[in-house]
């Protein structure tokens, strides 16, 4: 199970090999992933706020989230999975691509990181009963064939009284003309073809996949950039083009 | 803090290594290890070396936004007592021979709100509050006297290592060593270095009558001559002279060189006495042309120096280090790289233009005044006169001696990190 991952029926091979191709430029902060490298802080800090509210942790403490479980689905080459564990969080990342684990793999190693990487997929750590605290879904669901068959899948592997994470892309004609147009085409921020606009998500389309996966959402947030500081930022009421949610498992802490 | 003896070579690691434990140095690793960041800083020197009254003469000018991140830091209660507020800022034309112009600038600070400008306090003292303070710190490691003999940095690491055969292995490198940066040079940073045909006298006098709070900027054919007023009836004289006279001076007997300090002083303060002795430091301004490398940042001197005219020096890098420490601080809580983007591309579009400015100001402001020319004497007379008749212009250029003007640091607003 550890390097073998069974094909399961949400991944794409044609998506897989995408990001596999892409892999090497994972960590060039000035590579085909900027955007990502951007993108970064202002996710860390919304994952790492909600995180510490629902398990009662001081965000200024030394290492605040000492003690949880996080899984990244979809950990690319670890651009969250390095920041939580240096957080005290305990991370699997796993990845359906091959390259992405094997290139985050040797990226902690030499960061002195300790990350529990896998060449797996969703459904096969929730076959095998794992749980965790926190559960990452960042970028993942407009890249997947049957989105509610996944969510089931992780929705298992977040424990009762844990949280889930997720951030993608509405399917709005802003969201075509920024992400795919402006991004893919004009900016060449990302690879040409690295999104398909018809598998991008309607806020309510995730909120009912969720509710189907026994999971409630919590809140969205959406995220904007904001060109003065060539970063990003949170804004509460767009939600047109990225945006993130939370989603909350009932039951005991 | 811990500090070194005899110890065997040792691996070190750090989330920041700080090479310089000078003034700015030392306050960024304050700041740093205060706010949960691990530090390593190496400097060249035994630490009471300098905070020793020979070492270093001079006094700076702390601005209002200094004192106020060296309050966010927590290090202020230890300069208060050492800090003689500036309540009035005069500026004027002069000339050794025909006195003081009538017309003058005359900067209150009651104009534009209820704090002083700033605060004279002398560097030794600075350098003994840094030193205290960063001894109660448990994050902050003071490697001194040690030597760098290589530094490393690849995508994952920086490595500093030591003449003692000892290394640090950090996220990230801070040059604070100063305007001849070793470390800069290293990195093949280039700078622009020029230097003024000028050299600063520096010197303490003792006087009779009570400065009040007042500090005088007299535009001399030299260069300017400051007198900055210090605790128990003192003022720091910073004395800007033609390098080709400043040894002559420095040569002086002491009551010659009263005579001709009292000639340029006044007699406004009565009578004066000197307090210790006299220092001399080459003037020039020097400007980098990059902040930032792979995980490697500049700050103080080693990124910029400018004219001593405004009084700004340490002020620029005390700015450099409340927005370094913000933005290292703000990413290590989130788990980021020190040395990723959003630290190191941040750092440098924030003080480029803040220092490029002052440079040229100061610059141009020396420029302006060092001289004799009789034309020019007047139109610079009737200047300072004209700033004094303009509200606005003179509430912003005191806003800027204050160091208040722009986006600024959490730290400079009087906000902990």
């Amino acid at each position: 199970m550890e390097n073998e991952a069974t094909r399961d029926r949400t991944v794409d091979d044609g998506e897989i090999a995408k990001f596999a191709a892409m892999a090497e430029e994972w960590w060039d902060p000035d590579g085909k992933f900027r955007p990502l490298h951007r993108l970064n802080p202002v996710r860390l800090e919304f994952l790492r706020d909600r995180i510490a509210d629902r398990f009662g942790r001081d965000t200024r403490a030394d290492r605040p989230l000492a003690g949880l479980t996080v899984l990244d689905v979809g950990c690319g080459g670890g651009l969250l999975c390095e920041p939580m564990a240096r957080l005290g969080a305990a991370v699997t990342g796993i990845d359906a691509g091959a390259g992405n684990v094997e290139i985050a793999r040797a990226h902690a190693e030499a960061m002195g990181l300790s990350i529990d990487y896998r060449f797996a997929a969703a459904a096969d750590l929730s076959a095998a009963g794992r749980t965790f605290d926190v559960v990452l879904n960042m970028e993942v669901i407009e890249h997947v064939a049957d989105r509610d068959a996944f969510l089931c899948d992780c929705a298992r592997l977040v424990r009762p009284g844990g949280l889930m994470f997720l951030a993608t892309l509405n399917r709005t004609p802003k969201a075509y003309l920024l992400a795919i147009v402006g991004a893919e085409y004009v900016l060449r921020w990302l690879p040409r073809g690295t999104h398909a606009w018809r598998r991008f998500v309607r806020p309510s389309e995730m909120a009912a996949s969720l509710r189907r996966a026994g999971m409630t959402m919590t809140e969205l947030a959406g995220i904007v950039y904001d060109p003065p500081k060539d970063g990003w930022k949170l804004a509460p009421h767009d939600l047109d083009v990225n945006y993130m949610a939370v989603a909350a498992k009932p039951g005991q802490d | 803090m811990a500090q070194n003896g005899a110890l065997p070579p040792e691996t070190r690691a750090a989330d920041v290594a700080i090479v310089g434990g000078g003034m700015v140095g030392m306050t960024l690793a304050c700041a740093l290890a205060g706010a949960g960041v691990r530090v390593a800083v190496i400097d060249r020197e035994r630490a009471a070396a300098q905070a020793a009254p020979a070492y270093d003469g001079r006094a700076s000018a702390i601005a209002h936004a200094s004192a106020q991140a060296l309050k966010g830091i927590g290090i202020w209660p230890l300069l208060e007592p050492h800090a003689s507020p500036i309540a009035d800022i005069r500026v004027a034309d002069g000339h050794p021979m025909r006195g003081v112009s009538p017309l003058f600038l005359h900067y209150d600070h009651r104009d534009v709100g209820a704090a002083p400008f700033g605060y004279i306090v002398e560097n030794r003292h600075i350098r003994a509050a840094l030193g205290a303070f960063a001894a109660g710190l448990s994050g902050l490691t003071l490697l001194a006297p040690a030597e760098v003999t290589e530094l490393s940095r690849d995508s994952h690491r920086a490595e500093v290592r030591l003449a003692d055969g000892g290394t640090v292995g950090a996220g990230l490198v801070v040059a604070a060593d100063g305007r001849f940066s070793r470390v800069r040079k290293q990195a093949g940073i280039a700078a622009t270095d020029l230097r003024y045909r000028q050299t600063s006298i520096v010197c303490t006098v003792r006087h009779e009558r009570a400065h009040n709070g007042v500090a005088v900027e007299l535009f001399l054919p030299g260069g300017p001559f400051a007198m900055l007023p210090m605790t128990e009836d003192r003022c720091n004289v910073v004395w800007t002279e033609r390098a080709d006279l400043a040894p002559a001076y420095l040569a002086l007997g002491d009551d010659a060189f009263l005579d001709e300090l009292r000639r340029r002083f006044g007699d406004w303060l009565g009578a004066i006495e000197l307090t210790g002795p006299r220092f001399s430091y080459p003037l020039g301004v020097l400007h980098a042309e990059r902040y930032t490398d792979l995980r490697l940042a500049l700050v103080g001197d080693a990124a910029h120096a400018i004219h001593p005219i405004a009084g700004q020096g340490l002020n620029l890098g005390l700015r450099d280090v409340a927005a370094l420490a913000e933005l290292i601080v703000d990413s290590h809580r989130l788990g980021l790289d020190p040395a990723g983007p959003q630290v190191l591309e941040r750092y440098a579009r924030w003080r480029r233009f803040d220092t490029m400015l002052l440079t040229a100001v100061t610059d141009g402001l020396n420029r302006l005044f060092s001289n004799d020319i009789g034309p020019l004497r007047l139109a610079r007379d009737l200047g300072l006169a004209g700033v004094n008749r303009l509200p606005p212009l003179k509430r912003f250029l005191m806003r800027h001696a204050m160091g208040t003007v722009g986006d600024l640091p959490r730290l400079v607003r009087g906000e902990a990190l």
